[in-house]
């Protein structure tokens, strides 16, 4: 190093590729340490025994297998729209929509339940409606997918405007179909006569969406890994002009990618309506489009490991429900502690890709925990 | 190194001990579920939680109960922030399951979750507070409950029309006649009541009133309800009331400086300038009641309905800074005529639809409870007035009387 000129304290390298172990080593380094963090918060402000506030977030989860189904539920319409997305965000398309594509699904699913019942035999009101949420869902995705690879649109904006029109449609035909009038809700569909619900396995409504959300999850990990789509939509990711330049049609990339995104989020939709819930709220999505994303991002695009990362967010959000109604605190404490575990969380992948030097410590550059 | 080493192993039992404590607590908790005898539970499911005036309102009542019945805490649960879909279910079970013998919903859009439990825990008591259809669904365990708050709503509207007679006799009313306005969330049938109400309280003080609604579509929505009450204002209103549960409509009143009447309890603290009384149904008795039912192993009520007497419905502190002079002595002498049938809320000699007198013809289009026929409706215009909740809990008058002026109705 050169002494005459002033050092500054520190300074951030980029790091080359390090070992997996190193890696996951980080990343559960971060992980105490948010719990640590996070212990610490806890005392001072609620005067509560971390353990014990940890103990009931667990249970909150594996309590009890109703609980547990509860995780999985919410977990399966997480990984979906995360690995729906998962494709876009790897070609560079900023997919803000899964929202707005799961609620097309959810309405078209609605719209099929509502209107089709006692005019058609239950079985072909089940296939029509998945036929239903996979075009709008697909719809929903197309248009702005098209608007780009045609005139370059903006993708994070288009796709962002789309999840209100969604919402606001949505809102609007629950109007139309409120029961009783005037109170804004539709309530269960069908809920005597279960026209148009999805058949349960083995008397567990969650399962079949458990099933299906992991079918998709490895679906999509061959995809991206061991297909030519797959391997087209990262070069397009990488540099569209590259892509170009070796003969990939970029716009066909673009529009065939949402569209499959659109699928998913569509049939995320109808697995919501005519599966779980049975009923179509402006909230049955619960914000996992955005949610989604991050979800997809920790991941780093990788369909299994979203598995975590999504249990993870889940994971936080049950705990965070369970401690509030434990200890009678407010429900934005299970916020800032998930908050406080993302931070760290993402935190340790700045720690993955750069490396910190102090001033005078050269001996304590190679251990960095 | 050490200190590394060290804290590494903090951190361990730190995520260990977490693990640990839940597999006993895992096993615990299967105990109870087998052997439900011994100690009773109860829980509250809410919508949102106390940053919201409506569900603030069911938590102080529940706690309140809990106190008097000397429960220990971990007797209760109150589950917040419980949205209207299947994680209500969700959460009714695993309350069930968690050895509750009693659980109760504060908003209507969880009644059929409730009933989805209901169905499928018989020895478990269901309650959704506001709710419609226990009487229809046909199970045993399944109840409603509301209170008689157009009882209290009007004698919030005599407050206001007191408060309009002195605007007026002070020469400051902004156009020729008083003219109060009212955010609502929809057109459903306890918005209309609770307006109408509101409005005939005001109107047997001040005879000249007409009121403007307008409505949200939510229940909670803080700038719709803030847009909506400055909508009213600058459409020349003196007084403002509200069914919306955030500090919207108060906020805008206080800033503009127009009276405010309010819900499901005191906003003075967010117009200490313009608050003047706020109706609130008081959850305390109700849940008081049905808990020492339940304990004693006891029915009650499908369709419960709190009244004046029951203590269920409530005025809230009066600000004698804003109200009309008197206000006081006015409210506990209309109070006394309606606990003694004296006075009449929807009393048909006092209001018109469409110009013409109320009858059995005025049937609410929602007639999905039990003990009402529409066929044999003279019951519900009789002896000169209109029965509000007498047949089910949950109000259903919905008629559009003249005197008030709905500028929206697409919600």
């Amino acid at each position: 190093m050169d002494k005459k000129t002033k050092e500054p304290l520190i300074h951030i390298t980029k790091r080359k590729m390090i070992p997996k172990k190193q890696e996951w080593a980080i990343r559960l380094g971060g992980i105490l340490a948010a719990l640590i963090f996070c212990a610490i918060i806890t005392t001072i402000t609620t005067h509560l025994n971390p353990l014990a506030v940890y103990a009931k977030m667990w249970e909150g989860s594996f309590g009890s297998p109703r609980k547990f189904w509860a995780l999985l539920k919410e977990l399966s319409s997480l990984l979906l729209i995360a690995v729906a997305l998962a494709p876009a965000f790897k070609m560079k398309f900023w997919n803000l929509g899964g929202g707005g594509q799961v609620m097309a699904g959810v309405l078209a699913t609605t719209t099929v339940m509502i209107t089709a019942t006692d005019k058609l035999p239950n079985g072909v009101i089940i296939l029509l409606s998945l036929i239903a949420a996979l075009a709008a869902g697909a719809l929903w995705a197309f248009i702005p997918a098209f608007c780009r690879a045609k005139w370059n649109t903006n993708e994070t904006l288009f796709t962002l405007m789309m999840n209100y029109i969604a919402t606001q449609i949505v809102a609007y035909f629950i109007i139309i179909w409120e029961h009783p009038k005037g109170s804004g809700k539709i309530g269960i569909i069908n809920q005597t006569s279960h026209t148009g619900w999805l058949p349960t396995i083995g008397g567990n409504p969650y399962a079949l969406i458990f099933i299906v959300s992991i079918i998709v999850t490895i679906f999509m990990y061959i995809y991206l890994k061991y297909t030519k789509h797959g391997y087209e939509l990262s070069v397009v990711g990488e540099s569209e002009n590259t892509a170009r330049y070796v003969g990939i049609n970029v716009g066909k990339v673009i529009v065939r990618t949402l569209v499959l995104c659109g699928l998913i989020c569509g049939l995320t939709g109808w697995l919501l309506v005519a599966g779980t819930d049975h009923t179509m709220t402006t909230t049955i999505e619960g914000g996992k489009g955005f949610l989604g994303v991050m979800v997809a991002w920790l991941a780093h695009f990788n369909p299994i490991g979203m598995i975590l990362s999504g249990l993870l967010m889940v994971f936080m959000a049950k705990g965070g429900s369970e401690i509030s109604m434990a200890f009678g605190l407010n429900r934005s404490y299970g916020d800032i502690l998930t908050g406080i575990i993302l931070f760290f969380v993402i935190g340790s992948e700045f720690f993955i890709n750069y490396q910190i030097h102090f001033r005078k410590s050269h001996r304590k550059e190679a251990a960095d925990v | 190194m050490k200190k590394r080493l060290i804290a590494l192993l903090v951190c361990l039992v730190m995520v260990m001990m977490p693990m640990l404590a839940a597999c006993g607590g895992g096993g615990g908790e299967e105990a109870p579920a087998g052997d439900e005898g011994g100690d009773f539970k109860v829980a509250l499911i809410c919508l949102h939680d106390e940053n919201s005036t409506y569900d603030l309102n069911f938590i102080n009542g529940f706690k309140e109960a809990m106190g008097e019945l000397g429960l220990s805490e971990d007797q209760y649960m109150i589950k917040t922030g419980v949205p209207e879909g299947q994680e209500c279910y969700d959460a009714a079970a695993e309350l069930a399951d968690a050895g509750c013998k009693l659980i109760f919903s504060d908003s209507f859009g969880h009644q059929d979750y409730m009933l989805q439990a209901a169905q499928e825990f018989p020895e478990v008591q269901f309650v959704s507070c506001t709710g419609t259809n226990a009487a229809s669904s046909g199970a045993d365990n399944m109840h409603n409950a509301f209170a008689s708050i157009y009882e209290g709503r009007y004698l919030a509207g005599v407050a206001a029309g007191m408060k309009l007679n002195e605007i007026k006799e002070a020469g400051k009313l902004k156009g020729d006649a008083p003219k109060m306005g009212y955010v609502g969330a929809f057109t459903y049938a306890e918005v209309i009541s609770g307006y109408t109400s509101f409005y005939l309280g005001a109107k047997s003080v001040c005879p000249d009133v007409t009121m403007d609604v307008t409505f949200t579509g939510s229940w909670y929505d803080e700038t719709a309800e803030k847009e909506g009450a400055t909508k009213l204002i600058q459409g020349g209103c003196d007084l403002i009331s509200q069914h919306a549960d955030s500090f919207g409509a108060p906020t805008a009143c206080e800033n503009a400086g127009i009276p405010n009447v309010s819900y499901n309890g005191s906003t003075k603290e967010a117009g200490p300038n313009t608050y003047i009384i706020s109706s609130r149904i008081n959850w305390a008795p109700f849940f008081k009641m049905a808990s020492e039912a339940v304990q004693k192993g006891e029915a009650f009520d499908t369709n419960y309905t709190g009244t004046i007497d029951t203590g269920s419905v409530e005025l809230t502190e009066l600000n004698e800074d804003v109200a009309a002079e008197g206000t006081a002595e006015k409210l506990e002498e209309v109070k006394a005529g309606l606990k003694d049938g004296s006075i009449h809320v929807f009393d048909t000699s006092t209001f018109t639809v469409g110009g013409k007198a109320v009858d059995a013809s005025n049937v609410p289009a929602d007639t999905t409870y039990a003990d009402f026929d529409p066929a044999n409706a003279e019951a519900l215009v009789a002896d000169g007035y209109y029965h509000e909740s007498e047949f089910r809990s949950a109000p259903y008058f919905d008629l559009n009387i003249d005197g008030i002026n709905l500028l929206d109705t697409k919600f």
